[in-house]
């Protein structure tokens, strides 16, 4: 029997061309992607929507609308709420005593997606009496997501994998309490969408906006080269308040001394960080 | 079959042994970890199906019972040799040509997440003939198309004996699109694995 023969992934000359032409037109850099899940993610594309990399070219340079689809395919949009639900015991246990001492609580959550992250930040504050006197920004480069997010409006499919994270957190009561369900839909109740704000914000070409306590930035550093991530690291730590907290997601961890000198490690496990110096 | 001077050439040539396995693949795992050598001079990467949230106890009874150093994949971590990689639960496993690893939260692929497939087509990507991947027992079709592309790159992929598998239809559906080179049985695996060479490998 003959080894049967797959289609090829796309060449390095190819990936490099299609960095170029997103790059020259639509203005949007990866070049500092880690390489091996962005050709994963052309591969999708072009699999899902049956198409050569020729005509993926020229639906890039052509079609506007179809680069929209192509931002939201490539920029991975995969999340949970509660994800890695002992990074939320420790939140609780070891940063939450400190944001308490504030006055006003400002959080920005880098690479939102569709907002479960924001949302289970502001049910964990809700329920530490927080959230009255937080607010929440959201911020990812797609402007789809982002809407999702605003809607704050789930299947319930997701909502019952989620409340399974939410029991292994600790927190009181159940996930659903938290939400209005109806049919198969699960909306999150209003207050919680009251203190937060989603916005467009690029990682890699926008500078800070604001002043936060706290900054949760979790699975994006892992479509990043190091350099990129050293790049963003310092638009985090010029976007934290003195001793302001960064949360990384926990398989992220940086290994270099110059962050060392400018985070000290909270949570090893959990990748809790908080800013020192200046 | 029996173990031809071949199949143990091209084995002690590899830099990376991938192994693949679910459902039934645990305890046999466990046993290999267990047997490798301080110096193996090579580099193992394990996948094996997990759920997210049950915090296992794997990397930890695997590191106890390892005579080389054992860890939990971590985004960016250089891939060292004398060194068992272990994919982390709710994150695909991927290495990148720079020779490190990086994780991905993607889509599951097989309704898993560690995929095999995801890990075994990077890896081929990368380390191409330099590889021996092995499948073991399963209950689902993950890793038969990695261990197909890792066998077009021109790596050794050997599949477990359906016959001598607890679960059958993971490597059963490698050997169907003709992913494995070498049907083998855990016994003769082991064996294979434990056959060294007078000269030091290099690397």
């Amino acid at each position: 029997m003959k080894i049967p023969v797959t289609k090829d992934t796309i060449t390095n000359t190819q990936l490099t061309e299609l960095i170029d032409i997103v790059k020259k037109i639509h203005g949007f850099d990866f070049s500092d992607y880690t390489e091996a899940s962005f050709k994963r993610r052309i591969s999708r594309i072009l699999m899902l929507k049956k198409l050569e990399f020729y005509d993926l070219k020229h639906l890039l340079i052509n079609d506007h609308n179809f680069f929209q689809y192509f931002l939201e395919e490539i920029t991975v949009n995969v999340t949970e709420m509660f994800r890695d639900p002992a990074f939320y015991k420790a939140l609780r246990s070891q940063v939450v005593p400190y944001l308490s001492t504030y006055q006003h609580v400002k959080v920005w959550c880098a690479g939102c997606s569709s907002g479960e992250e924001a949302y289970s930040l502001a049910i964990l504050l809700k329920e530490e009496n927080l959230l009255k006197r937080s607010f929440i920004y959201g911020t990812d480069i797609n402007t789809e997501v982002l809407n999702e997010a605003r809607k704050g409006i789930y299947s319930l499919r997701k909502i019952k994998s989620y409340a399974e994270n939410y029991l292994f957190t600790g927190l009181p009561g159940s996930l659903t309490d938290h939400f209005t369900i109806a049919y198969d839909a699960a909306a999150i109740h209003s207050e919680l969408k009251q203190n937060t704000l989603f916005s467009v914000h690029n990682l890699i070409s926008d500078t800070g906006f604001n002043e936060f306590q706290m900054i949760s930035c979790r699975n994006v550093f892992i479509y990043f080269e190091t350099e990129l991530q050293h790049r963003i690291l310092d638009l985090f730590y010029n976007s934290l308040c003195p001793l302001g907290y960064l949360c990384l997601g926990n398989k992220e961890t940086i290994r270099s001394d110059a962050f060392r000198k400018k985070f000290k490690v909270i949570n090893q496990k959990e990748n809790i960080y908080q800013k020192i110096g200046s | 079959m029996a173990l031809d001077d071949q199949i143990k050439q091209r084995w002690q040539s590899a830099r990376i042994l991938l192994l693949g396995g679910s459902a039934g693949s645990f305890k046999l795992l466990f046993r290999l970890v267990k047997l490798l050598p301080m110096d193996f001079n090579k580099t193992v990467i394990i996948v094996i199906h997990r759920k997210k949230n049950f915090f296992s106890e794997i990397e930890k009874l695997f590191a106890e019972n390892s005579r080389m150093l054992l860890r939990e994949i971590s985004d960016k971590e250089p891939v060292q040799s004398n060194a068992i990689y272990i994919a982390p639960a709710n994150y695909h496993s991927l290495v990148e040509k720079e020779g490190y690893f990086s994780l991905d939260v993607s889509e599951a692929v097989w309704y898993s997440k560690p995929s095999i497939d995801v890990t075994f087509e990077s890896v081929a990507e990368v380390y191409k003939d330099r590889v021996t991947a092995v499948l073991f027992s399963g209950a689902n079709q993950d890793g038969a198309g990695g261990l197909l592309k890792l066998r077009q790159s021109g790596a050794l992929t050997i599949a477990q004996d359906p016959a001598d598998a607890e679960m059958t239809e993971m490597p059963q559906s490698a050997i169907d699109i003709n992913a494995a080179e070498y049907i083998l049985s855990a016994e003769q695996i082991f064996e294979l694995i434990q056959t060294t060479t007078d000269t030091p490998n290099t690397i």
